[in-house]
């Protein structure tokens, strides 16, 4: 029982890691006007860059940083859209998911002898009791040895708080995504601000996308991130547009998820239901708890200079 | 109002990337190791003239893939290789056409079809739709699908072909009921449906046989992650089974199932692979897998039809007998000797119909009974 009661806060944590590396990435850059829809496409590229790179150079934690390079790279991309071209941001960001798919797909290819899905890496990213040198055969400490990931996803998340809300620089980006006309006059870059968030959305998401292939599992596969970008958008919203409601958000998912998995396998609860159980809580908790969640401003719309 | 909108579009967005990862393949590593039948060929190899229609009389094999593409590692690849084989063989032009969406396969169909091949195969039963369609609109072109079934004599051109995942099911459970040393084995399936059925009762009944045969009594969990995609779901689900108490699992999942593995080897507890050899994925984990044999069916049935046997308008059956399925080459290196002799022994039982293998509730309640 207290196995599976570990197990449960366990899986709850490998399932939201990813997730909340991406729905930071959401955050930032939506926080200071640019939306991007395309953090799915970013982490499926980070996720396979990342795998890639573990598997040949055979460092994990390589793999996990060059991920979020590509990542942003993909997020370059969309920036350049988006705030110097003044494109429609939601049109760049679908393309990027297409792209980020097919050009992860286009790269397996080419690496791994035409395969869709690469060979399981080396070395994973370690879990944090096996990096303590513990017994991991050991059921209990099995179910509590988490990926270090987690840690490092609810620190960046103290990290964007402070970022955001305590720094003279975090002032600005929130200025930026409100009222970016207003900032301009008071002689803020407007400009380099998004570029700067933009393309640390495309780290984070990269980043996530490395959580799932080097943490969660061992290799890349054309399914391995499937909607995971886009619950990290919604968890964005439900968080209100704040790091921390962002991380709460994708823990109540994982949450669910894990419900899902423990509740499972009961005779009398029918498996359908079990499946739904995810969403419709996260339905009943933004209806009770939630309440009103107000987008920035200027989210989504492209600044031109001295345009009022 | 701008809320509604993003969360509309992100909905939106989801159910496409839903709908595209439902289409992924199961991942294969070629290892068809088919029976190298070598029956003649109905008409002799020639240099093909041209992509037209064959009108220098060697007989032609067209194959529209499924999402994974020719390289899948899975279904495609296997039918790939079936195909060159064919090709090697008996001298027939073969050629392929990829699919990279759902949406591609009625177009693609269609183009294949405007060469005019001897057979068109479709692979996978996402195809289902587009190839019945197809095989309506033309219906002096021969088609054949893999991985499922027309109702008898509804497209007379159209072939259909299953395969008995029960039987390889029974069998790898057999090796499970063997292999676990807690009496605990675990399942983990993807979805439920005709055709995952064969493996749910053909496994659970493999262990009971076995478990029957050992006269020791095994506990079987079973957990179905209603997804052939979420991975980490299906790791989680394997480790909730595992933390129970469980130390072997078969998976039925697609790519949830990689998550089982990923748990396995990171639990260091005994999995089973399916649909291809798996063991790659975990060396040291995966002690054997449950194969369909695509490739070896692909070979077989345009064989067949090479050979004047008028299949269209049926439902073709590949199981342990034909080479459809069974289990991995790889098995020896976890399996001793004396238990893939066993295993060896029940396969022919299976062969010779002395062990019917269930795949529906009401014969998997009989057999049981029955033990």
């Amino acid at each position: 029982m207290l196995n599976n009661i570990l197990l449960a806060i366990n899986i709850t944590l490998m399932y939201s890691a990813p997730l909340i590396f991406a729905a930071l990435g959401g955050v930032i850059t939506q926080r200071s006007g640019v939306d991007n829809i395309g953090i799915e496409g970013m982490m499926t590229i980070g996720a396979f860059v990342a795998t890639a790179v573990g598997y040949f150079t055979g460092s994990p934690w390589l793999g996990f940083l060059i991920g979020g390079l590509a990542g942003a790279a993909m997020a370059v991309l969309h920036a350049v859209a988006s705030i110097h071209l003044q494109g429609n941001q939601t049109i760049s960001g679908v393309a990027i998911n297409f792209i980020g798919l097919g050009l992860a797909l286009f790269l397996s290819r080419l690496f791994f002898d035409g395969a869709t899905q690469t060979q399981p890496v080396p070395k994973k990213l370690p879990k944090i009791l096996s990096l303590l040198g513990m017994d991991t055969s050991n059921l209990t400490i099995n179910a509590i040895n988490i990926d270090i990931t987690v840690p490092l996803a609810i620190l960046l998340t103290v990290a964007m708080w402070f970022f955001l809300y305590k720094t003279k620089w975090g002032l600005r980006v929130l200025a930026c995504g409100e009222h970016p006309a207003a900032a301009d006059s008071l002689g803020v870059n407007i400009y380099v601000i998004r570029y700067v968030c933009c393309i640390l959305s495309g780290l984070l998401a990269g980043f996530g996308g490395a959580a799932m292939t080097l943490a969660v599992v061992s290799n890349f596969s054309p399914t391995v991130i499937s909607g995971h970008g886009f619950i990290a958008l919604a968890a964005v919203i439900f968080g209100k547009w704040t790091p921390q409601g962002a991380l709460r958000a994708c823990l109540l998912f994982g949450f669910a998820q894990a419900m899902v998995v423990m509740l499972g396998g009961m005779e009398y609860i029918p498996s359908q239901l079990l499946a739904m159980l995810p969403y419709v809580l996260t339905m009943v908790v933004l209806v009770l708890f939630v309440g009103r969640s107000e987008a920035p401003k200027a989210n989504g719309t492209p600044y031109r200079k001295g345009e009022r | 109002m701008k809320k509604t909108k993003l969360l509309s579009t992100i909905l939106a967005m989801v159910l496409v990337a839903g709908m595209l990862a439902a289409c992924g393949g199961t991942p294969e590593t070629p290892s068809s190791t088919a029976p190298a039948e070598t029956a003649p060929s109905a008409e002799p190899a020639e240099e093909p003239a041209d992509d037209a229609a064959p009108a220098d009389g060697a007989f032609s094999a067209a194959l529209v893939t499924d999402v994974g593409g020719i390289n899948d590692q899975s279904f495609n690849q296997s039918a790939w290789e079936g195909m060159q084989r064919l090709e090697s063989d008996k001298g027939v032009k073969v050629s392929f056409l990829e699919s990279k969406k759902d949406a591609d396969y009625a177009p693609n169909l269609a183009k294949v079809t405007d060469d005019a091949p001897d057979i068109v195969w479709g692979i996978g039963f996402l195809m289902k739709d587009a190839l019945a369609a197809a095989a309506e609109s033309n219906p002096d072109q021969r088609y054949a699908l893999v991985d499922d079934v027309f109702e008898d004599g509804q497209y007379p051109n159209a072939i259909g072909v299953q395969f008995q995942a029960e039987q390889s099911s029974f069998l790898v459970g057999y090796i499970a009921a063997h292999k676990t040393e807690t009496n605990h084995v675990g399942f983990l399936l993807g979805m439920e449906s005709p055709v995952m059925d064969r493996f749910k009762y053909g496994y659970e009944a493999g262990v009971r046989y076995g478990a029957k045969e050992l006269g020791k009594e095994i506990q079987y969990d079973f957990a179905l992650a209603e997804s052939f995609s979420d991975t980490a779901k299906g790791k989680a689900m394997a480790q909730k089974m595992y933390t129970d108490g469980a130390d072997v699992i078969f998976h039925a999942a697609g790519q949830t199932g990689s998550g089982a593995i990923e748990a396995a080897k990171e639990m260091n507890k005994m999995v089973i692979g399916v649909d291809l050899d798996q063991n790659f994925l975990a060396p040291d984990n995966v002690i054997t897998s449950a194969l369909k044999n695509v490739g070896n069916a692909v070979y077989d049935i345009t064989g067949r039809i090479m050979d004047g046997e008028e299949l269209g308008g049926t439902n073709v059956t590949m199981g342990l007998a034909e080479g459809g399925v069974g289990i991995a080459p790889s098995s020896d290196k976890h399996l001793s000797a004396e238990l893939l002799a066993q295993v060896d022994e029940l396969q022919q039982k299976i062969i010779d119909g002395e062990i019917v293998v269930p795949y529906t509730q009401e014969d998997f309640d009989a057999f049981v009974a029955n033990l």
